[in-house]
């Protein structure tokens, strides 16, 4: 039998407290890329019951994503952003989804990004993520970026930080380590820089923006 | 004087596109701030770094 939305959101009151998983609820974060990070992102705060997710990625499951992206060999060939709805649907039915199977350009950016408060960049070229960062940060100044940079390699999960860099816009990672030249990426430290990224996000809509 | 990512570097009358050829950043790369002001990318090779002004550059790394 399935559990009914109504259930797990009495579930997570009780975890959170009335008040904080009512503000979760609330919350809105848009995800800009949905393979290693994203996916592990989305997941988390679903499981945390942020209340509206915001799903953005033009591309499919491929085999080589499995390793460390949070999709199914029966969802090889599928649209990750259709994918990822399959599966939050069953982890968190009450998440209210957006999902897009777009690239995120400068015309779009703006209706595709539209209802959230926060936005996290989870692309996986480097080029790609500088270029949504400056756009968000010189066109949406009332919107938190959260970027993720350099989470490849085998090195130390201790290195994997989140820094404030201006007052809305947060990077998390090592900052170093790049995909290619040699370096691979490893399932459990993509998540670990994930998990930072998401709970950097649960710290802001908590109102802990400190750091 | 200019700091940029926190140290003293002589970019006084250079334009942001000149110092990040010289500090071998990649403009495709990175985000600028210069006194706490996102610098457009467009504006890169027109605006001109003061005395005083206080950089920062975020370069990303590939990964995700």
């Amino acid at each position: 039998m399935k559990t009914g939305e109504k259930e797990l959101i009495e579930a997570l009151k009780k975890r959170h407290g009335e008040e904080l998983a009512g503000t979760f609820l609330e919350s809105s974060v848009a995800i800009c890329g949905l393979g290693g990070l994203g996916s592990n992102i989305a997941i988390a705060l679903a499981r945390s019951g942020v209340g509206r997710l915001i799903l953005i990625d033009f591309d499919r499951v491929d085999v080589s994503n499995l390793h460390r992206q949070q999709y199914k060999t029966s969802q090889v060939g599928m649209l990750k952003a259709e994918a990822l709805k399959e599966n939050l649907k069953e982890i968190a039915p009450f998440v209210k989804l957006e999902c897009y199977a777009e690239k995120v350009t400068e015309e779009n950016a703006a209706r595709l990004l539209e209802k959230a408060s926060i936005v996290i960049e989870a692309f996986d070229k480097a080029e790609e993520k500088a270029k949504l960062v400056n756009f968000a940060l010189e066109n949406m100044p009332d919107k938190i970026i959260i970027g993720g940079s350099g989470m490849a390699g085998g090195g130390s999960g201790n290195l994997i930080r989140v820094r404030r860099i201006r007052k809305n816009f947060y990077l998390c990672g090592d900052n170093k380590t790049e995909v290619g030249g040699g370096e691979r990426l490893f399932a459990p430290r993509v998540m670990m820089c994930a998990s930072l990224m998401a709970l950097t996000a649960l710290r802001i809509i908590m109102g802990e923006m400190e750091e | 004087m200019v700091k940029v990512n926190g140290e003293v570097v002589d970019a006084k009358g250079k334009s942001v596109t000149e110092l990040l050829i010289e500090e071998k950043y990649d403009e495709k790369r990175v985000v600028v701030e210069i006194n706490e002001v996102i610098v457009p990318k467009k504006d890169y090779a027109s605006v001109i770094i003061k005395d005083g002004d206080v950089i920062e550059i975020v370069s990303f790394v590939g990964g995700g």
